[in-house]
């Protein structure tokens, strides 16, 4: 059975597509299903993520450079996403067809300011050398799996970023707060919520998390000024697919499309793999078009 | 009064000579990506045809005339390269274009040069399989590079290969002809994958090298996934110094950006490295690197660029003509002398060039393992994997 270190393998290289896909989805679903806006340019957020981390391993010498990029990465993201929230998405809550137009506008925009400042050729970040190993499994049913330590890392921030998301929601006020709004915004604003400044805290909340998946996405391969691009697609169908609202429903959908993709890729390649997952999101929308968990709340009604 | 009359005499001569000579200027194009995927490649290639371009200004142009480029950028997208072809051949009014780098990009400009009868200088190595008249095809044929690195592979003594490539025509020919030549000399092919151009994600990739155990793998990726193949191999407990790779698109430049320790003792085959001896490669290192940085690497299809310029001066000067049927005919066995010694153009429009197979070392540069005995006829057509078929353009 020398086919199970394989596919377990895969499996593993799964969660940690799906820990990419949602890392990046995870904002995108909150400023979707909250706000109802379509913000396109929320791929250059972790292209920005990406840059911060670069320019911080630049001037932190070290092997904890990458925990001081986090934050700075967060914090930088969450700026610029509060800035194009104030200035752009502001003007026009509950006009999505706008909404789309101008986030995709204020997305060439940053990638050519991208390339006008780091170059069009893509930058690169060393892994941490306490990462930059592998484990090894010689023993057992999968003897021969091998797993990148950079991989175990990027689900262990996914998993972090998910408990602390959950936690903030459903035990502070602040997610009180965002946890009404998201129900009936009308209702919440006439209870006295301040909801210009719960849709800006969410916001930057979301654009903060797309950040901090650019920083991992920096381990993987290079920050060039396209690599939002080749995130926004997969974000918008994993927050699709989750059901507009939802984020438990946006982990679950990032986990089949990370199973779908990674066990597909065994069968057959890569381009291949990604027609598969788009085929699975159609079909899986034919049968059950609220996603995969149907978020009941006055707010989607109208 | 007649001090006026002789001032503006002298100014509306001065103006209509001076006039007259801006006339006497012939456009050439220039079309590379400068952004996207393949910027990290094709920037230094632009760099070195604009260096032959000033180069020979400097020494009074081309039939007295001053060449003025014409600067594209393909943004990595064919259907970018097509429309910028278009625009320059129709609108700028160009004699010849430099450019191109994936194959893809010369297929789709391939229809703009035949249709409107202009020529295309295609600068990189390839997959042959195509014999264009608008095309003068400088690098390396399939039996200048890929067929002489697999020769040098099997008496190295490498017997299972793993070919991986990006998803377009040149990794799929290549890999075509790879298998067919691989499998007349018995040996075995351990496994066959594509990535999409510009694709980062290698992790079901490289769990399938790590069950098919290669002993080499022959890897035709193009730009940025380079980066990415080789940081995760690396990762993954794959790094170079470990499992051999033979790249067919990764030079000096590459080498450099990428960072030479993650491609440390990994392998490429060309026609030219930087470190090849000789006063004519010694000059144009020196020159280049005084122009763009001392540290700056010099790459195969950056020398090929810049003599295609050369070639084409040569010709256009032994044509008396810029007309695009009489360059051809005249580029045809004319010796030109380039950094890489004196080359000239076959009858297939291709040139006769050596190849090399190099190892790079920690500073980037390739120490030359290998190299064929003389200049290689170039044929586009490879017997084994396309038997039958010949190129006669002259």
């Amino acid at each position: 059975m020398d086919e199970l270190p394989l596919i377990a393998g895969q499996v593993f290289n799964s969660f940690s597509v799906a820990s990419l896909f949602v890392l990046a989805a995870l904002g995108l679903a909150l400023s979707f299903g909250l706000m109802r806006v379509i913000n396109m340019a929320h791929g250059e957020m972790l292209m920005l993520g990406g840059y911060l981390a670069y320019l911080v391993f630049l001037v932190v010498p070290g092997p904890l450079a990458i925990f001081v990029a986090m934050p700075v990465a967060f914090v930088g993201a969450a700026l610029v996403g509060a800035g194009l929230e104030m200035t752009v998405i502001r003007r026009l809550v509950a006009r999505p067809l706008d909404t789309l137009l101008a986030t995709w506008g204020v997305s060439l925009i940053l990638q050519q300011a991208a390339r006008n400042i780091f170059g069009a050729i893509g930058v690169g970040v060393t892994a941490p050398a306490w990462l930059n190993h592998t484990i090894a499994i010689a023993n057992g049913p999968l003897a021969g799996l091998t797993i990148p330590a950079t991989r175990i890392f990027i689900v262990a921030v996914a998993v972090a970023v998910l408990g602390a998301l959950n936690l903030l929601l459903a035990r502070t006020r602040i997610g009180l707060l965002v946890r009404a709004v998201n129900q009936d915004r009308e209702m919440a604003a006439a209870s006295g919520i301040n909801v210009r400044q719960v849709d800006l805290g969410v916001f930057c909340l979301g654009a903060g998390i797309a950040g901090l998946a650019g920083v991992v996405l920096a381990l993987l391969g290079p920050v060039t000024p396209n690599v939002g691009q080749s995130y926004i697609v997969p974000a918008f169908l994993v927050v699709i697919l989750g059901g507009l609202g939802s984020l438990v429903g946006t982990m679950i959908a990032a986990m089949l499309a990370g199973l779908v993709s990674a066990l597909s890729q065994i069968f057959v390649d890569v381009s291949s793999s990604q027609v598969l997952v788009l085929l699975f999101v159609v079909l899986f929308l034919q049968f059950r078009p609220q996603g995969v968990i149907a978020v009941r709340s006055r707010a989607l009604d109208g | 009064m007649k001090t006026a009359f002789y001032r503006i005499a002298a100014g509306l001569l001065t103006t209509t000579i001076l006039g007259g000579a801006a006339q006497a200027d012939v456009k050439v194009g220039v079309l590379q990506s400068l952004s996207g995927t393949m910027a990290i490649s094709e920037v230094t290639v632009k760099n070195a045809e604009m260096m032959a371009i000033a180069e020979i200004n400097a020494s009074g142009g081309v039939m007295g005339q001053k060449i003025v480029p014409v600067v594209e950028d393909g943004a990595s997208d064919p259907a970018i390269f097509s429309q910028k072809a278009t625009k320059l051949v129709q609108s700028d009014g160009v004699a010849t274009v430099f450019g191109g780098w994936t194959s893809a990009s010369r297929k789709a400009m391939l229809p703009v040069f035949q249709r409107l009868k202009n020529l295309l200088w295609y600068p990189v190595q390839f997959e042959g399989n195509e014999c264009s008249p608008n095309i003068m095809y400088s690098g390396a044929q399939p039996n200048q590079q890929i067929v002489p690195a697999l020769s040098w592979a099997e008496q190295k003594g490498y017997k299972s290969y793993f070919l991986i490539g990006s998803d377009y025509v040149f990794p799929r020919t290549a890999n075509l002809i790879l298998k067919k030549h691989i499998a007349k000399d018995k040996l075995a092919v351990t496994g066959e994958e594509y990535v999409p151009l510009g694709g980062t994600d290698f992790s079901a990739v490289i769990a399938k090298i790590q069950a098919a155990k290669p002993a080499i793998i022959f890897s035709t990726l193009n730009g940025d996934s380079n980066v990415s193949f080789f940081k995760q191999m690396s990762a993954a407990g794959l790094p170079t110094t470990k499992l051999p790779v033979m790249s067919f698109s990764i030079g000096e430049q590459e080498a450099q950006a990428m960072g030479p320790s993650l491609v440390k003792d990994s392998y490429a085959s060309w026609n030219y490295f930087q470190s090849l001896p000789g006063d004519p490669n010694k000059k144009f290192v020196a020159a280049y690197q005084a122009k763009f940085g001392k540290n700056a690497a010099i790459t195969d299809p950056m020398v090929h660029g810049y003599l295609d310029v050369y070639v084409w001066k040569a010709a256009v000067e032994k044509a008396k003509s810029f007309d695009v049927d009489k360059v051809r005919a005249a580029a045809v066995g004319l010796d030109v002398p380039t950094p890489m010694g004196v080359v000239k153009f076959a009858a297939n429009q291709s040139l006769y060039q050596p190849a090399l197979v190099g190892k790079l070392d920690t500073k980037g540069q390739f120490a030359i393992e290998w190299q064929s005995k003389g200049p290689i006829a170039p044929d586009p057509y490879d017997p084994v994997a396309f038997p039958g078929k010949v190129c006669k353009l002259h």
